[in-house]
């Protein structure tokens, strides 16, 4: 499977990267051969094998609907860039 | 051209659990800001996210409700997406394997037209924090207590032909979700949140037109507009020769209209995969056997129940179930005054007015279902005219007791005594022997000026019945 230049740059708007034009072809062959090698997961023989969404054998366990947090605010806002009366402040979001 | 559309709704319900679906903590609605959001919520690296019982039996509870399947095995996904409200940069969702499935839902149209409405899927997910763009400059302020709230996204099948439909839907649905207890369904709050999928067809049709979603319309009278307005927006567009482009629009309710959201459609490249932090949730036919033990009468149930039991109309008794509680409230008055009848009159009458008025839900009544049970009872037993015990109730209602200590200390008591009536009909008659005269040649309209006559001379307080059949007897004389 080959990439090509505008397949590149969505990935990249998509993963919220800046890149720089001139790695573009270099970015696509290496993401080719990526998809290329996962590609012969395809050769398997998956007929009548259900899909797996987990590696590990076991069922999800569940927790009790009970509050064990702690409001910890002022821990976790005192790596924040910016903060308005509780708030947390990001650039301004257009919709 | 004769057009036809088609609706779909997808809802999103937020569980009342006391915690989030993956984390400790507390779910309580207006809490300071952040205050609520611990490390899994906000996405800190190396934190794991632990499902929530409740949120799981919720789900199972609703699936039950709806007739839909169970699943036994379901997976959670990551929808990925960037925006500030959501810290992970994906949203734990179920994609491929939704927790239920394949159900349905009957709305009444009319009174004895009902309509069943497919269920698709309903599954788990966490719901995002909130945006606050309003009083701030150049920046945007993130609120994340929401962020990790348990929503149940529950997808009808494209079955419904008209705003009308999709409202009775939206209804229905949420009275079902508060007879289960397992929302609050407040749409103020956000609780309860409708995206709908539009789309029209030349009637007779049988492929569907290019649709449109209009996101997040939160009130019954919205949906309704929203939808009215974007069906008409949609045919005007196609009878001009022009195409639908499918994309997402937002209603703004101060110009009710519908307009298209500004993110580009290719943000809805959403990359869904099976979130690795999270392992299969099975469900065991035991646990579903458990919370099918739980669930309450639900609405149809009740609705023919009150039907058959009761004697009320197919209209009342969809109007008594609406709600749990209020139905409770009127099985609780019909039993005290053993009359149903009297009971849903005065329950849809005087009190939903008055609760209406007052912006009052029935669980916030001033009058208990008790006090209402005993006003009606003094009806029954002749101590009160309905339009007397219309003030007992007013005075209930402002608090001024039970409606015996009212009728005691405002003096109501209906005049029931046949020889007092009999002197004030005499005296009655006597002051009025024109009208005397008249009546008996014959004018016998003139019976309600000498009704009207003794209510005056009684304060409204003389039983209707009474005075009428003794004042046929003394003016017949």
């Amino acid at each position: 499977m080959s990439l090509g230049p505008s397949q590149v740059r969505e990935i990249a708007h998509l993963a919220r990267l800046t890149i720089d034009g001139n790695d573009i072809p270099a970015y696509a062959e290496n993401l080719s051969r990526i998809l290329d090698f996962v590609d012969q997961l395809g050769s398997a023989a998956t007929e009548g094998t259900a899909p797996l969404a987990h590696p590990l054998e076991m069922p999800q366990r569940l927790r009790a609907d009970a509050v064990d947090e702690e409001d910890q605010r002022e821990l976790f806002q005192s790596i924040a860039p910016a903060t308005q009366d509780g708030l947390y402040l990001v650039p301004k979001v257009i919709e | 051209m004769n057009w036809e559309a088609v609706i779909g709704l997808e809802v999103h319900i937020q569980l009342a659990t006391k915690t989030k679906i993956f984390s400790g903590a507390a779910t309580a609605y207006g809490a300071a800001p952040n205050t609520q959001a611990c490390a899994i919520d906000l996405g800190m690296p190396g934190v794991l996210p632990v499902l929530n019982e409740q949120a799981v039996r919720m789900a199972v509870k609703l699936g039950l409700a709806l007739g839909a399947t169970i699943a036994p095995r379901s997976v959670f996904a990551r929808k990925n997406y960037f925006y500030p409200d959501l810290p992970k940069g994906y949203q734990i969702s179920q994609y491929e394997l939704p927790v239920v499935a394949d159900g349905e839902l009957t709305i009444e149209l009319d009174a004895d037209v009902s309509k069943r409405i497919g269920i698709i899927r309903a599954h788990l997910e966490e719901d995002a924090g909130k945006s606050l763009h309003e009083g701030f400059e150049q920046v945007t302020a993130i609120d994340l207590n929401r962020a990790g709230t348990p929503l149940i996204e529950v997808v009808s099948a494209p079955d419904m032909r008209s705003a009308k439909e999709a409202v009775a839907y939206m209804k229905k649905l949420h009275s079902l979700v508060r007879y289960l207890e397992i929302s609050d369904g407040n749409m103020q709050e956000g609780s309860f949140r409708c995206d709908a999928n539009i789309s029209v067809r030349p009637l007779g049709e049988q492929r569907l037109g290019t649709r449109t979603e209009v996101k997040n319309v939160n009130s019954f009278r919205f949906v309704e507009r929203a939808i009215n307005y974007e069906i008409q927006r949609q045919i005007e567009l196609l009878e001009d020769g022009g195409k639908v482009v499918q994309e997402t629009r937002l209603f703004d309710t101060s110009r009710n209209e519908t307009r298209p959201m500004r993110t580009k459609e290719e943000a809805n490249d959403y990359r869904y995969f099976p979130d690795p932090d999270l392992l299969p949730l099975e469900i065991e036919p035991a646990l579903i056997e458990e919370v099918r033990k739980t669930l309450p009468e639900l609405p149809d149930a009740k609705r023919e129940r009150f039907m058959r039991d009761y004697g009320l109309d197919a209209y009342d008794s969809t109007v008594l179930t609406a709600s749990r509680a209020l139905a409770d409230y009127f099985e609780a008055v019909a039993a005290q005054c053993a009359d149903a009848k009297l009971a849903g009159n005065w329950v849809m009458g005087e009190l939903a007015g008055a609760l209406n008025k007052a912006g009052l839900d029935i669980t916030e009544t001033p009058v208990s279902s008790e006090m209402l049970g005993v006003l009606l009872q003094r009806i029954k037993d002749n101590t009160l005219s309905g339009k007397i015990a219309k003030e007992v109730f007013e005075a209930m209602w402002n608090g001024e007791g039970g409606a015996d200590a009212v009728i005691e200390r405002r003096g109501l008591k209906q005049l029931t005594d046949r020889s007092a009536l009999e002197a004030i009909i005499e005296e009655v008659i006597a002051a009025n022997p024109n009208q005397t005269q008249q009546y008996r040649a014959g004018k016998e309209k003139l019976l309600g000026f000498f009704v009207g006559q003794v209510m005056k001379a009684t304060k409204g307080q003389a039983n209707p019945q009474l005075v009428n059949e003794l004042l046929q007897e003394k003016l017949g004389g």
